[in-house]
C-alpha cells in the first residue's frame, strides 16, 4: 500500500498506509501506571524523546503525559478494547488516529541529511541513535519522526498536509544536494 | 595600466584559461582568479561609478570589503546586482556588467552630479525637499526614487534552488586564517565537535600573502600541513565558501554558504543557509585595512595596500607599473618590497610618521626605495586613472612640493579588527590607542543564558595584529573555548615569525591642516560618497551622535555598511566635536555581515513549497471539479463551483437555491474537532464556554460561545456530549489550533486540577454536510441507519454505518434546512462524498462553496467568528443572550462582560439590513449620524459586517451591528459607500429565512 516517492538522490522516501495509531493520554509520570501500561501494550514504556518497538508495534513518547501507539491498521479496535479492559480506574484517553495523520519512512545513509535540512533537531547519530523519538517541526508544520533502526526513519505528520510534507523530503533528497557532514562522524 | 605578470600567483592556474564577458568585452582570465582580479589583468581598473557624484572608482580592495567594484552577475533568471567583484570566482562564461552608469561606464550623463557636489552636501535631501509640502508625494520622491538605489532587480525566476541545514556543535570557528586553524586545532584536541568555517575558496587568510613564517615553514606550508591534519579528525568539519553572516542569542549562528556560484552548472543547490546550535564561538575573523583621508583618494589607482599585494602575490596582477605607497604604520613596506619582487617599480614611500625605522623600512631602504617621512599625498592627479601624486608636508596645509608620476597609489592608514560577528550578541569594544583601533573588549563579551561569554575572539580580529601574537590568541580563545566546554586543554601553538613592526601613527585627515576645498575631495565612503568636509559639516551643524551622523550624512549605509569608512568616518567626527574617539563610540554592527540572497534565507520556501496548504479528503475531487478555492488558515476551501460558462456569482446563488430546493454537499471536514474527556470535562468546558455544558445530555448536541478573559467572543461551534464523561467540541475551521491551545493553556496553568485530557481530531474525521429538502431521502438511500425525525432529532447524533461506513451523523444546521452533518474516517472520506454523489444524482445533490455558506447562514441571522466579530465583540452585542448562562459561578469572559463598557446600553447591537432598493451594501460601510467628530469626519451609529445578494429572497441583505439597533426596527440608516454617496437602508430582524425554523425541524 506504500507509495515509493524517490529512490535517487539522498535517501529513499515512502509514503506508508494501513499504519494504525493511537493516541494516549494517562498519568505518565506514575510509575504504577506505567506498569499497568506496559503490560496492556507488552511493550516497554520509552521515557522522554525516546520510542520502543517490537517488531510492527511500537510507542513513542510524544509528551510528559502522551505516548503515539503504532499498530498494524487492522489490530487497533482490539488494542483500544484491551487497553480499556486492563487499565482499570486509572485515567486515561486513548483514541484512534489513524486517518488523523500520514506516515513516511526515510531509508538510506543520507536521510539524517534529509531531515536536518527541514528540522531544528539534531539528527547527528551520536545525537539521534536508533530508538530516539522527537516532536519537531519539517519546514513549516509539526511531526514527529523516529529512527527504528539504524538509517531507517520514520515520520507522521498531520494528514491534510501530507503533499506538503512529501513535497518537502524529496525536494530536500534531491540528487547533488548533498550536505556531506554526518558522514564524518559528525 | 594594470596587467597580468609573467610569472608567480599562488591561486591561479595559468593552464586553465577562464573567458568572461565585462560590458560585452570578452576578456579572459585563469582558473583561480576571483572576477577582480581578472578585470584587473585585463586592465579593467575603473569598474562602477558612485552613487551619488557618479564618480568614477576603481578597485580598492580585494576581498569582502569591496566598496566599488560591484557589479550585474549573470544573465536572465540568475542575474544578481550588486555583486562583489573581489569575491566573484571567475568562471568560464561569466557575465558582467558595470553598474550606475548612463549610457556606459565611461562616459556616464550622472556624472554633471560631480560638478555640483558643492550643491549636494550632507542632508541635502532633509534641507532642499522640504518644501513646499505638497511638492515630495509629486515631484520630489518619483525623482529621487529614479535615480536611487545601486543595479537593477531581477525579472526572471531564479532558476537555482536554495536550501537550509541545521548543525549543531560544541564549537564554532568562524575564520580559516592562521588563528582560526590554529584555534580549531587546539581545541579539537579535546575532542569537542569543531565546524571550522571559511568565506573564501582558500584556507590560510593573509599570512601566506605576508610572508608569515610558522613552525619553521612558509605560512602556506603550514596551512596545508594544519588542514590536512584537521581533515584527519573524525570530530572536525570544514567549510569553505561559507562565512559566518550572524551571530544570535543562545549560540545561534546563521552561516552562508555558497556552493554552486563558481559552477554554476553544476547540480545541487547554489546556496545553503546553515542554521547553526554553537555551544561556543571563536571568531577569528581578521582584519580590515583603513584607507588614508587624502585629496583624490577615491580616483581609480588608488587601492589599500594589503589589497595591493593581494593582487600581485595571489593571483600576479600588477595594479600599476610605478605605483607610490603611503602609510601611517610598517605593515604596508611589505606591499611595496612585494611590489619590488614582482619587478614594479616603488618610485616612493611616504610615511606621515616623523621617523621609520623598523626592519620593514630598512629592508625598502637597502632595495633603494626612497622612503620620505613625514611626508603625505596631498593631490592625486589623474580623473579615471591616477597619474601622478603631489606630495607636501604630513601636517601642512596640502601645498605640494613636488610631484611624482605614477599610475597606482598604494595606501595604509592601519587595520580594524573585524569585530562585526562579536557585536552582534551584544559583545563590546575597547579602544586600543597603540593600534588605533576598537577590539573586542574580553571583559564584556556576549553572554549566553547561563551569564558566560559564549563568543571567543582570536588573532587580528581580536587586536592580535603580528604574526606572533596572532597564533598565540588563538591558542589561548581555544583553551577558553574548551573550557568553557568542561575540557582542560594545554596549547602549545607553534612559533610564528615575522619582522618586528613599529607603532603606527594616527592619520585621519592627510595632510592634517588640509583646506575645506581639499577635505571635500577626501573620500571616507566611496559607495555613497561621503566626504571627511560633509562629516565635519555635520558637527558644525549639531550631529553629535554618530548614529544621527550616519543616517544624516549616509557614512556607513552603503552595501558595504561602511567597512572602510565607519572608524574613519567617526574618528573625524570625534575631532571635529573636540571628543575622544572612544567615546563618541561605533555604530552598531548589525546581521548581515555582508549581504546574503533572499534565496537562501527563502531556502525550500518557493513555489510548491512556499507553503503548507491543508487539504481535505476530498480536496482532489473538488479539483476536479474546478473549485474556486479560497484560503481558510492555511485550509484550502471550496469557495464556489462554477460550471461551464457560469461565472463565481452565478455559481454560488444556483449552489443556494439548489441546496434550498434539492439538496447540497459541503465539504465540512476543515471544522475543528476536539475531543475533551475525564470526569472534570463537564466541568471545564462549564468554565470555557460561556453556556451551560454540563446539562447536556449524551447524545445530544449544544451550540456554544467561547470568550477570551477579556470577555470578547473567540469561537463558536457545536458541542456533542459523546458519553458521561467526553464531549467533541467543534470550533472554526481557522480556530482548532488556537482553541486547542487555549484549552491547555488553562489546562497546565490554571487547573491542573482538573482530570480532563484534550486531543485534536480534526483531521481524523472527513465531514460531509447534506443539507436540504432532500437530505434525508439521499441519506435514506445509502442504508445502514434509521435518520428518521423520531431516531435522530434537531440537535442530536447518532452512530453507525451509512454505505457501509462508519459514521456518527449530527443532525445540527447551518443553513436552516434540514441538514445532516456526517463524519466519517478521513481515510474514507472521499467514498462517502462518491456515494452520496451517487446517490442523490436524480435528487439534483450538487455540492457547494463556502460562499452558499455563508449565503444561508446569513439569511438565516447566525453569526460568523470573523464576519460579526472582530476581537471587540462581546456576545451581548449579537443578541446571543440566550447562550451566555447566568446560572454558572463564572467562566471564562463573565467577569469582564460585567465591565462597565460592556454593559453599555450604546454599544452597537445585531440587526438585519435591507436596502430600499433592493442592491447589495457595501461590506464595511458606516452608517452615518449627525455631526462631526473632532477630526471634522462624519458621525457613525453602525456598520455592515457581512452582506450579500440573497438567491432565495431575491434582494441584498445585510447584518450589521448599530447603535440601540434592536430597538429601531424599521427605522432607516444612510450607509456610506466608497464613491461618497450614501445607500439607505431599514433595520429589521437579522432573520431573513424562516424565522420559525420550520425547515430545519421536519
Amino acid at each position: 500500500m506504500s507509495e515509493l516517492l524517490c529512490t535517487e538522490g539522498l535517501a529513499r522516501i515512502e509514503t506508508v498506509s494501513g499504519r494504525g495509531m493511537i493516541t494516549l493520554k494517562g498519568e505518565l509520570e506514575s510509575r504504577r501506571f506505567r506498569n499497568v501500561l506496559a503490560k496492556a501494550l507488552d511493550l516497554p514504556l520509552p521515557g522522554p524523546l525516546s520510542c520502543a518497538f517490537n517488531g510492527a508495534r511500537g510507542v513513542g513518547w510524544m509528551a510528559p503525559d502522551e505516548v503515539l501507539i503504532l499498530v498494524p491498521g487492522e489490530e487497533v479496535p482490539e488494542a483500544l478494547a484491551r487497553l480499556r479492559n486492563k487499565i482499570g480506574d486509572h485515567h486515561i484517553t486513548a483514541v484512534d488516529v489513524s486517518d488523523a495523520r500520514a506516515q513516511f519512512r526515510l531509508t538510506g545513509p543520507g536521510a539524517r541529511e534529509v531531515l536536518a535540512k527541514l528540522s531544528p533537531v539534531d539528527f547527528a547519530p551520536a545525537r539521534f541513535a536508533p530508538g530516539t523519538f522527537r516532536r519537531t517541526r519539517l519546514a513549516q508544520v509539526p511531526v514527529a519522526v523516529w529512527q527504528k533502526e539504524e538509517d531507517v526513519f520514520g515520520l507522521v505528520c498531520f494528514r491534510s498536509v501530507a503533499d506538503y510534507v512529501a513535497g518537502l523530503l524529496v525536494n530536500a533528497a534531491a540528487p547533488g544536494s548533498g550536505v556531506g557532514y554526518f558522514a564524518s562522524g559528525g | 595600466m594594470s596587467f597580468r605578470l609573467e610569472t608567480g600567483g599562488r591561486l591561479i592556474d595559468r593552464g586553465a584559461p577562464r573567458r568572461f564577458a565585462f560590458d560585452g568585452v570578452e576578456c579572459t582570465g585563469f582558473a583561480g582568479d576571483t572576477l577582480a582580479a581578472a578585470l584587473l589583468a585585463n586592465d579593467h581598473m575603473m569598474v562602477g561609478r558612485s552613487f551619488k557624484y557618479h564618480r568614477p572608482r576603481g578597485l580598492v580592495a580585494s576581498g569582502v570589503e569591496e566598496p566599488n567594484a560591484l557589479v550585474g552577475l549573470g544573465i536572465g533568471g540568475r542575474f544578481e546586482p550588486n555583486q562583489r567583484a573581489t569575491m566573484t570566482e571567475l568562471f568560464d562564461g561569466l557575465v558582467a556588467e558595470s553598474q550606475n552608469r548612463f549610457p556606459s561606464l565611461a562616459f556616464d550623463v550622472g556624472a554633471v552630479n560631480a560638478r555640483l557636489a558643492r550643491f549636494l552636501p550632507a542632508g541635502f535631501y532633509y534641507k532642499t525637499f522640504l518644501w513646499p509640502r505638497a511638492f515630495w508625494k509629486h515631484v520630489y520622491e518619483p525623482v529621487i526614487r529614479q535615480s536611487a538605489g545601486l543595479g537593477q532587480a531581477p525579472t526572471e525566476t531564479d532558476p537555482d534552488a536554495y536550501e537550509h541545514f541545521h548543525a549543531h556543535v560544541d564549537l564554532l570557528v568562524i575564520g580559516g586564517g592562521i588563528a582560526g586553524l590554529q584555534a580549531a586545532l587546539s581545541a579539537a584536541q579535546s575532542g569537542a565537535q569543531v565546524l571550522l568555517i571559511e568565506q573564501t575558496a582558500h584556507w590560510g587568510g593573509r599570512a601566506p600573502v605576508d610572508g608569515v613564517i610558522v613552525d619553521g615553514m612558509p605560512a602556506g606550508a603550514w596551512v596545508a600541513q594544519t588542514v590536512a591534519a584537521l581533515q584527519a579528525m573524525d570530530n572536525v568539519h570544514l567549510r569553505l565558501r561559507m562565512q559566518g553572516t550572524g551571530v544570535f542569542d543562545h549560540g545561534y549562528v546563521l552561516a552562508h554558504e555558497r556552493l554552486t556560484d563558481h559552477a554554476p552548472d553544476a547540480p545541487g543547490p547554489r546556496h545553503r543557509l546553515w542554521k547553526i546550535r554553537a555551544q561556543q564561538i571563536v571568531t577569528a575573523t581578521g582584519a580590515i585595512e583603513r584607507p588614508l583621508a587624502f585629496p583624490g583618494n577615491d580616483v581609480p589607482g588608488v587601492m589599500l595596500a594589503s589589497a595591493m599585494r593581494d593582487y600581485v602575490v595571489n593571483w600576479a596582477v600588477a595594479p600599476g607599473r610605478r605605483t607610490v605607497v603611503v602609510t601611517n604604520n610598517d605593515d604596508a613596506y611589505r606591499t611595496a618590497l612585494a611590489l619590488l619582487d614582482a619587478g614594479l617599480e616603488v618610485p616612493a614611500i611616504l610615511d606621515a610618521r616623523d621617523a621609520a625605522d623598523g626592519p620593514l623600512p630598512q629592508q625598502a631602504r637597502a632595495r633603494g626605495i626612497p622612503v620620505r617621512t613625514g611626508r603625505a599625498v596631498v593631490k592625486v592627479k589623474g580623473t579615471t586613472r591616477v597619474k601622478g601624486v603631489g606630495i607636501g608636508n604630513a601636517g601642512g596645509i596640502g601645498l605640494a612640493t613636488d610631484t611624482i608620476a605614477c599610475d597606482a597609489v598604494a595606501m595604509s592608514g592601519g587595520w580594524s579588527p573585524v569585530v562585526h560577528l562579536w557585536s552582534h550578541c551584544g559583545g563590546k569594544l575597547t579602544w586600543d590607542n597603540t593600534h588605533a583601533m576598537f577590539r573586542p573588549d574580553p571583559d564584556r563579551a556576549p553572554t549566553g543564558a547561563d551569564g558566560q561569554p559564549f563568543v571567543h575572539v582570536a588573532g587580528s580580529a581580536n587586536g592580535a595584529l603580528h604574526a606572533t601574537d596572532c597564533l598565540d590568541d588563538a591558542a589561548r580563545a581555544a583553551v577558553a573555548a574548551a573550557a568553557a566546554l568542561g575540557h582542560q586543554i594545554t596549547a602549545q601553538p607553534p612559533r610564528a615569525d615575522a619582522p618586528a613592526e613599529a607603532p603606527m601613527q594616527p592619520v585621519w585627515v592627510m595632510p592634517g591642516r588640509a583646506s575645506p576645498a581639499q577635505r571635500m575631495k577626501m573620500f571616507l565612503d566611496y559607495q555613497n560618497d561621503v566626504k571627511v568636509s560633509d562629516v565635519q559639516l555635520a558637527a558644525r551643524e549639531g550631529y553629535e551622535s554618530v548614529e544621527h551622523t550616519k543616517r544624516y550624512t549616509t557614512l556607513g549605509m552603503a552595501t558595504d555598511q561602511g567597512k572602510l569608512s565607519n572608524i574613519n568616518g567617526l574618528a573625524i567626527l570625534a575631532d571635529s566635536l573636540g571628543a575622544e574617539i572612544p567615546q563618541v563610540g561605533t555604530t552598531t554592527f548589525r546581521p548581515p555581515y555582508t549581504p546574503l540572497t533572499f534565496g537562501a534565507i527563502a531556502g525550500e520556501a518557493r513555489g510548491d513549497l512556499f507553503q503548507p496548504v491543508r487539504k481535505t479528503p476530498m480536496h482532489d475531487w473538488h479539483t476536479e471539479q474546478g473549485a474556486v478555492f479560497e484560503p481558510v488558515g492555511q485550509w484550502r476551501r471550496p469557495y464556489a463551483y462554477p460550471r461551464k460558462g457560469e461565472s463565481r456569482a452565478q455559481a454560488v446563488q444556483r449552489e443556494v437555491s439548489n441546496t434550498r430546493e434539492n439538496v447540497g454537499l459541503l465539504d465540512a471536514s476543515t471544522l475543528g474537532k476536539l475531543l475533551v474527556t475525564g470526569p472534570d470535562a463537564a466541568e471545564f468546558l462549564d468554565r470555557v464556554y460561556t453556556n451551560m455544558m454540563s446539562t447536556l445530555k449524551p447524545g445530544r448536541c449544544r451550540y456554544g460561545l467561547m470568550c477570551s478573559e477579556n470577555g470578547f467572543l473567540m469561537d463558536d461551534g457545536v458541542v456533542a456530549r459523546l458519553s458521561e464523561d467526553s464531549f467533541l467540541c467543534h470550533t472554526t475551521s481557522g480556530g482548532a489550533e488556537h482553541v486547542h491551545a487555549h484549552l491547555e493553556e488553562w489546562l497546565q496553568t490554571e487547573w491542573w486540577d482538573l482530570k480532563v485530557h484534550v486531543i485534536n481530531l480534526t483531521e481524523q474525521f472527513a465531514q460531509v454536510a447534506v443539507v436540504g429538502p432532500k437530505a434525508r431521502v439521499l441519506l435514506d438511500r445509502l442504508g445502514g441507519m434509521d435518520l428518521s425525525r423520531e431516531a435522530l432529532s434537531f440537535m442530536g447524533w447518532v452512530e453507525g454505518e451509512l454505505a457501509g461506513i462508519p459514521a456518527r451523523v449530527y443532525r445540527i444546521s447551518f443553513s436552516g434546512e434540514l441538514s445532516f452533518e456526517v463524519a466519517v474516517p478521513a481515510g474514507q472520506g472521499r467514498a462517502f462524498w462518491d456515494a452520496c454523489l451517487d446517490a442523490g444524482a436524480d435528487l439534483g445533490v450538487a455540492p457547494y462553496g463556502t460562499e452558499a455558506l455563508h449565503i444561508m447562514r446569513a439569511e438565516k441571522g447566525f453569526i460568523m467568528i470573523g464576519d460579526e466579530t472582530d476581537g471587540t465583540v462581546i456576545p451581548q452585542d449579537l443578541g446571543l443572550d440566550w447562550a451566555v448562562s447566568k446560572k454558572k459561578a463564572d467562566f471564562i469572559g463573565k467577569r469582564a462582560q460585567e465591565r462597565v463598557h460592556m454593559t453599555d446600553p450604546d454599544r452597537w447591537k445585531l440587526v438585519g439590513l435591507e436596502t430600499l432598493d433592493g442592491s447589495v451594501l457595501p461590506d464595511g460601510a458606516y452608517a452615518v449620524d449627525d455631526g462631526l467628530n473632532a477630526n471634522g469626519q462624519c458621525n457613525t451609529q453602525g456598520r455592515v459586517t457581512s452582506t450579500y445578494h440573497s438567491p432565495t429572497l431575491g434582494r441584498g441583505i445585510a447584518m450589521g451591528l448599530v447603535r440601540h439597533g434592536p430597538d429601531r426596527m424599521g427605522e432607516v440608516l444612510n450607509f456610506m459607500r466608497t464613491d461618497g454617496r450614501t445607500q439607505p437602508a431599514r433595520i429589521v430582524s437579522p432573520v431573513f429565512y424562516d424565522p420559525e425554523g420550520e425547515k430545519q425541524n421536519v
